[in-house]
């Protein structure tokens, strides 16, 4: 029982993670009905900047301590993400107002390979660490309940308290700010949304940076665990299932959706693992993903898409 | 009594054109203060064309559309509003997902001040300001009797109920110049009365111009003022309903010349 539990919550930390991550598809998919295929890019991107200037600052300005050039790398690579956002918008985003999806969709997938390549150019393509000072040992839980108690990793249990934080906050900002209406405005339909006086441009920069957070966030975390390095932008195709599982329009569908996919990854691979020959954790999330698509298109939390005929 | 002012918005031999297809060929009227002013036409006429060059969402190729004295040309939708024109869709476009209450509430925004982290921290002057909006918001909201709608999604709507709330969010900006786009389209009789007597009153209480497109030709002769007739992209008929009810050109368009 106790090996179960150690398994579930595993899994449950992990899902967190790719949380994070589908919520940087969702923001943009409901803000401006794109598909954002560079999320992936922009957590490397994002995790890349924060582990340069994490390191570059420090050594020119001089700083010892830890904890302040870990504040000021942070803040740096927060910038990079609003520049980035703002430029974005400039010189796709505003050049492709009432497109068809699919041309945005391209124009996302162009903005990916740019980005992979562009953040290699100016960081460097070398492994990098992270390093915000993590607990890394691991602690025993409910001793008392089973022998020898549930071990539980201390930087799991960090990173997901972080996304849980930051997925509340982003909840209330769209539901109960003017902004946040504004951007649920916007999803809804361009045309109105102009015609009304909402600034389409200012709201996609807004957009794309929240988003661009969103992927520091993850690239922090993911990085400090893994590494900074190329195969970080590939944790985002993992997030794919997640938006289909839970709905690409709904942010507590991107959080419900990371927790099943990531408690579904470890528990198959323990409990069915065995009766495939095992690695099954590689693409359990990709087929649970298509059963949605076949049962339930809109994921658990989506919009139904109602036609008037 | 309701006095007729100045002119408010002059359109000057526009043209626009698709490609080979001309939708509007060299039009001018002009709207007064305070006045009803409809636009008609037999479908294909040109009516929404005109309107979305008047809201900037088309620029036409030639001609000029100038409001309270100014001119302009290349101007888009969130420009216009801001000069304090609102309009309303033909095909409903309303936030489906949000509620009424917040679809009228983003009529506000041009009205809203506070800045983003203001609002976000939910700080003093931000939470006074959404209080204030939440008012002006509630009392269109009484007026176009949807009060137990307010909570609804949009979406779930009744659709003569739908076209009220896309006016509600019109009138959120406190338009001077309000642009209808069929208001009654698809409506039954019931529903048009109501959206007669929304538009007089509004025009009536508010003192509100407006340019409305209309289809339904009994209503439109009842409630304007004037009446500018618009057939295969060029303006045939111009001045008071009763004008336009005796124009042979009008009677041609609408009913067919006998050869």
């Amino acid at each position: 029982m106790a090996f179960f539990i150690e398994v579930l919550i595993g899994g449950l930390m992990a899902g967190m993670l790719y949380s994070l991550i589908a919520l940087g598809f969702v923001l943009i998919y409901k803000a401006s009905g794109v598909f954002n295929f560079a999320q992936g890019a922009m957590v490397l991107f994002a995790a890349l900047a924060m582990a340069r200037f994490s390191d570059w600052i420090p050594k020119a300005l001089g700083i010892e301590n830890k904890l302040l050039s870990n504040m000021l790398g942070f803040v740096a690579a927060m910038l990079v993400m609003v520049a980035l956002a703002w430029i974005i918008e400039r010189l796709v985003l505003s050049k492709l107002v009432n497109q068809e999806g699919i041309t945005l969709l391209m124009a996302t997938l162009g903005i990916a390979y740019f980005l992979d390549g562009f953040g290699q150019t100016v960081f460097g393509s070398s492994i990098y660490k992270i390093d915000v000072g993590m607990p890394k040992d691991p602690v025993f839980l409910l001793e008392s309940v089973f022998q020898g108690g549930v071990l539980i990793s201390q930087e799991d249990l960090v990173a997901a308290a972080i996304a849980a934080a930051l997925v509340a906050a982003l909840a209330l900002f769209f539901q109960k700010t003017a902004t946040g209406r504004a951007l649920r405005a916007v999803a809804d339909d361009h045309q109105a949304a102009q015609s009304i006086g909402i600034p389409l441009n200012r709201i996609w920069v807004i957009v794309w940076s929240v988003a661009g957070f969103a992927a520091l966030v993850a690239g922090v975390i993911w990085g400090s665990k893994l590494g900074v390095q190329f195969s970080l932008s590939l944790v985002a195709l993992k997030a794919l299932p997640v938006v289909i599982l839970g709905g690409l329009t709904s942010v507590p569908g991107a959080i419900i959706g990371g927790l099943i996919i990531g408690m579904g990854e470890k528990l198959s691979e323990i409990y069915l693992g065995p009766m495939f020959g095992g690695g099954i954790e590689i693409w359990f999330a990709y087929v649970l993903a298509l059963v949605f698509l076949l049962v339930r298109p809109q994921g658990l939390f989506g919009e139904k898409i109602i036609d008037r005929v | 009594m309701r006095k007729i002012g100045e002119v408010v918005l002059e359109v000057s031999n526009i043209s626009l054109a698709f490609g080979g297809v001309k939708a509007l060929t060299d039009i001018s009227f002009d709207v007064r203060e305070h006045e009803i002013r409809a636009i008609i036409g037999p479908n294909g006429a040109g009516k929404s064309s005109m309107l979305n060059c008047i809201n900037g969402v088309y620029q036409p190729q030639h001609g000029t559309i100038a409001l309270r004295g100014k001119t302009f040309k290349h101007m888009n939708s969130r420009q216009v509003a801001e000069m304090g024109v609102a309009r309303t869709f033909q095909n409903l476009a309303l936030f489906k997902g949000m509620s009424v209450l917040d679809n009228i509430m983003t009529g506000r925004n041009l009205h809203m001040k506070s800045n983003l982290f203001m609002q976000a921290l939910r700080f003093g002057p931000a939470e006074r300001e959404e209080t204030a909006q939440r008012l002006v918001v509630e009392r269109i909201i009484d007026f176009l009797e949807i009060q137990p709608y307010r909570k609804t999604p949009v979406g779930r709507m009744p659709y003569g109920l739908q076209k009220r709330v896309d006016l509600g969010r019109a009138l959120a900006m406190e338009p001077r110049l309000l642009l209808l786009d069929e208001p009654m389209a698809g409506m039954n009789v019931e529903e048009k009365q109501d959206m007669s007597r929304f538009i007089l009153d509004i025009n009536d209480e508010f003192g509100t111009t407006i340019v409305l497109i209309e289809h339904d030709m009994g209503v439109v002769m009842d409630i304007s003022d004037r009446i500018v007739v618009l057939d295969y992209g060029k303006k045939i008929g111009d001045g008071t309903p009763d004008d336009v009810r005796s124009n042979p050109d009008v009677i041609g368009a609408y009913l067919g010349t006998s050869h």
